[in-house]
């Protein structure tokens, strides 16, 4: 730093390790009230250190009935609707996003502007703004209690195809002239070269879609009504309504650490990644 | 092996014409360099040649073949570009064997011949690196190896030399040179450097403006330059042009002292005079006013003005000469030396 | 846009497109459009008969002081997270960008709240305030402050803003840290020779420099509060109590699953589709003119 005083950088860490606290502190909560027993969970004031029942509910949750009252499907086959959403989501929407951009930079064909201003409408439609109709449409194509309707109507990204296509345009000329003169044929320009050297970008994009698709809340509960194809995400909220009758929390947050635990794994260990993809996108 | 034949090659970009009438054969074997300055039309030119660039009008031959229409990879040529383009995931083996993969050449042919070419190049240990493992001078001959092991009819360089440092460039100008000799493959270079055009080709096509000056060897673009701009973009320091009016076996300068000529001329001509074919003489019938001095060493270059006018001079004395400034010193041109063009086309007459 | 050179056209780059195409098509261009006509309809109490009439819904919109509430409710609770969030994040950022050692651990400390889905960060800040189990009801007890947000629509809607702010303050501080060390240390070294302490350089230094980010966020942090707190907004508190907590998402989705009135829900969703489209353009003008530093 530019100047050497020790007592401000003393107040800094100081200061700093409050803000990591105080952000921390939901997620503590959460934590210390999955290592109690159901019992202690009732007595207020609530515990805030660790109990010595973490594994049990843990069990439990994952492999139990889960909570009882609940007609929701278990623990496990909810984090694997949660998974499978999610890998569609972001998988899907780079596959569709890579495709389109490639053509609309390397093709020169009638339409082309058309195509790419279509693509752009739909960074001005969140499904917030068109749930009833958006359900109408998925409902009459059948797609309800499906994978792909969780997916499908979601796949469609402005955001990652403006990535894309930007990456592309910084990718030289002359790569694309050298393979045409090598003989290559687009698709085999598309994988030999543009996906190699867009594999950083197409991994930072990855982690930031897949966090988007395993949070996604107001489409999954819209489209499902079969408790087979809940998601670990929505059950959340079905779990806080039952409380009401009967408030097991230490399940209820055995539950939501396992539904966080996911994409926080995924910002903390890919950190780079997801920085620079978070930046890519919204830039 | 193939000679290439450019007929009557024409490039728009919509209504505005970049290439006029490009005509030229260029024989089997033979080096061909495309020189002239920047916006001139010569790297469209190489790239028409390439299939990169889609032709107007006029036909691009390639061994007897009409090419106009046939996609860059079946014209059977190889190029190399300015800023090499190697693929950067790529080692410099896979580089150099990508063509030949896509052609299915099999295996233990393309191991065969990425280590013949990259033998030629000494590039044999970097075959497993990446490019960005590489310097400037190495990824040149990455870059150049790609080109040889496809073993294509016609090599295409397009400024391949620009990203260089001045002492890497003369040494990959004569190992290109003497490449493209040992190979004997037809080649078309592409270069704005007059130096490397005068030391690589065979023959040079002066390009200015979309159209051809001359097109012929180094020795004859220098001894009879075709036109004004082919003169002074030939040599170096440039060549001094001096008004003057035609007569009949002399043209007299605007100063009025008359230079011997073989031809008969009249009217407005340009006399165009090389700074080498001015010999210092005491009895000279130019009398240059000394303005500067560069002393070079072998030689000192001499500016001033033609006494009693504003055309610069430039001669070319040998050795070191330390002349008064602001002095006059005279001048002669050195016989059949004096080159004179038509002051309104700007062509030679001859 | 274009590269120089390019394939020959073919049906390729059509076949290439038409994914997205297709799926643009049939779940954004077709649905957004059907909310358009939608609008126009009014169905009778018995879902029998719809009726054509134009913009009648809206009329009943813009005179329902209801709707009006939920505006004004909307456009506060989108001011103070985005104030709260931002200030917070700016805050640490400043510190962050103070440390020398460590200060990728703070970042890697802070960020994670990004991965947390919203309905999450409700259920957990509803569990923390829990009135009768809660940390936080708990502790206000001693300082003799009664908090029950079930039943108090003030507090209902500060433990929603606390929770949206709590997930949006990662996002903010990312992009704070990075605009902080992409300031030239020139600048900064320069100021400090001109005489400028730390908390000076901080006011007349950083946050200009920054203030480009801060517009960026500013609408970031709008579109996210308008449409992303869906969530938190179902969990903690269901828009209630008494409508207290009811934001625009909430109400369409709540007057049409809920309550079933097509027509009123699509004439929101026509009003919400000009709201994020007037906040797309100034996202992207401002993109235009970013580079300031």
């Amino acid at each position: 730093m530019v100047e050497n005083r020790p007592l401000l950088s003393v107040i800094s860490h100081l200061i700093l390790i409050f803000g990591v606290a105080l952000i921390a502190l939901p997620i503590w909560i959460t934590f210390v009230a999955a290592t109690h027993d159901e019992a202690r969970m009732l007595q207020a004031p609530i515990p805030m250190l660790p109990g010595g029942y973490f594994w049990e509910n843990f069990k439990q949750t994952l492999f139990g009935s889960g909570l009882s009252g609940t007609e929701i499907a278990p623990v496990w086959r909810m984090l694997g609707n949660s998974l499978a959403m999610a890998l569609m989501i972001s998988l899907g929407k780079i596959s569709i996003s890579l495709i389109s951009a490639f053509a609309i930079v390397y093709f020169k064909f009638p339409f082309r502007m058309g195509f790419f201003w279509l693509i752009f409408i739909t960074l001005m439609l969140p499904v917030e703004v068109r749930i009833m109709p958006t359900f109408q449409v998925v409902a009459n194509l059948g797609m309800l209690n499906s994978y792909w309707g969780l997916s499908i109507p979601l796949i469609a990204s402005a955001t990652a195809t403006f990535m894309f296509r930007q990456v592309f345009l910084t990718i030289p000329d002359e790569m694309l002239e050298s393979a045409r003169i090598d003989g290559a044929s687009p698709m085999r320009f598309f994988w030999d070269i543009l996906i190699p050297l867009s594999r950083t970008n197409i991994a930072a994009l990855f982690v930031i879609l897949f966090i988007y698709g395993w949070n996604q809340y107001l489409w999954p509960l819209l489209i499902t009504t079969d408790a087979d194809m809940t998601t670990i995400v929505m059950s959340i909220k079905q779990m806080l309504e039952a409380s009401e009758q009967s408030p097991q929390w230490n399940i209820i947050m055995m539950t939501a650490l396992l539904a966080m635990i996911p994409p926080i794994f995924v910002v903390i260990s890919m950190q780079k990644l997801f920085v620079q993809g978070l930046t890519e996108t919204d830039k | 092996m193939a000679t290439i034949k450019l007929d009557q090659l024409t490039k728009s970009y919509g209504p505005d014409e970049v290439l006029h009438h490009i005509s030229g054969d260029i024989n089997d074997g033979e080096f061909v360099v495309i020189v002239g300055p920047s916006g001139c039309g010569k790297s469209t030119l190489l790239r028409m040649v390439a299939g990169l660039e889609t032709v107007t009008s006029g036909e691009i031959s390639i061994g007897d073949k009409m090419v106009n229409e046939i996609e860059p990879a079946d014209r059977d040529i190889a190029m190399v570009f300015q800023n090499y383009a190697l693929y950067p995931h790529m080692s410099v083996g896979e580089n150099m064997a990508y063509g030949l993969k896509i052609r299915k050449t099999p295996k233990d042919e393309i191991t065969r011949r990425v280590n013949e070419a990259a033998d030629i190049l000494e590039i044999r240990e970097y075959l497993g690196r990446k490019p960005r493992q590489l310097s400037g001078g190495q990824r040149q001959r990455v870059a150049m190896g790609r080109a040889i092991v496809r073993d294509p009819k016609v090599f295409l360089f397009d400024e391949p030399l620009s990203n260089l440092d001045a002492k890497l460039r003369v040494q990959m100008r004569l190992e290109i040179r003497k490449l493209q000799k040992r190979l004997g493959v037809t080649s078309i270079y592409v270069t704005h450097d007059q130096v490397e055009a005068m030391t690589l080709g065979d023959r040079l096509m002066v390009l200015n403006g979309g159209y051809v000056e001359q097109f012929d060897t180094p020795i004859e673009l220098y001894e009879r330059p075709a036109s004004i701009f082919v003169a002074g973009f030939i040599g170096s320091p440039a060549m001094n042009f001096l008004t003057a009016t035609g007569g009949d076996g002399l043209v007299v300068l605007d100063n009025g002292t008359a230079l011997a000529t073989s031809l008969k001329t009249s009217g407005a001509v340009i006399a165009g005079i090389r700074p080498e074919h001015l010999i210092q003489d005491p009895e000279g019938v130019l009398p240059v006013r000394v303005e500067m001095l560069e002393q070079l060493g072998a030689n000192t270059l001499v500016h001033g003005v033609l006494d009693g006018t504003d055309t610069q001079i430039v001669a070319s004395v040998t050795g070191i000469q330390s002349l008064p400034i602001n002095d006059v010193v005279r001048f002669s041109p050195a016989p059949d030396e004096l080159h004179l063009f038509d002051a309104k086309t700007e062509k030679r007459l001859s | 846009m274009l590269k120089r050179v390019h394939f020959p056209t073919s049906v390729l780059p059509y076949l290439l497109v038409a994914p997205q195409i297709i799926v643009t098509l049939i779940f954004f261009i077709w649905p957004a459009s059907q909310a358009m006509y939608q609008s126009m309809l009014i169905e009778d109490a018995f879902g029998l008969s719809t009726e054509f009439v134009w913009f009648e819904n809206f009329q009943i919109l813009a005179e329902d002081k209801h709707y009006y509430d939920t505006f004004w409710r909307t456009i506060i609770f989108s001011v103070c997270v985005a104030f709260l969030s931002m200030s917070v994040a700016l805050f640490l950022a400043g510190f962050a960008e103070r440390v020398v050692r460590g200060a990728m651990t703070y970042r890697t400390m802070l960020i994670w709240p990004y991965a947390v889905a919203p309905v999450l960060a409700g259920a957990l800040w509803v569990f923390m305030f829990n009135p009768t189990l809660g940390i936080f009801p708990y502790l206000l007890e001693f300082i003799g402050y009664n908090w029950n947000h079930y039943l108090n629509g003030h507090q209902a809607m500060l433990l929603v803003i606390l929770a949206a702010a709590w997930k949006q303050v990662a996002y903010n501080f990312l992009f704070y840290l990075a605009a902080m060390q992409s300031i030239p240390k020139s600048v900064i070294e320069a100021s400090a020779i001109d005489g400028a302490g730390p908390v000076l350089r901080f006011r007349t230094i950083v946050l200009p420099l920054v203030s480009p980010t801060t517009f960026f966020l500013l609408v970031i942090n709008a579109v996210y509060a308008f449409f992303d707190t869906f969530g938190i907004i179902h969990a903690v508190t269901q828009g209630g109590p008494a409508g207290a907590t009811t934001i625009l998402v909430y109400k369409v989705f709540n007057d049409g699953f809920v309550g079933l009135d097509l027509g009123g829900s699509a004439a929101q969703s026509v009003i919400l589709m000009i709201l994020v489209i007037s906040m797309t353009v100034i996202q992207f003008r401002y993109v235009e003119k970013k580079v300031d530093y």
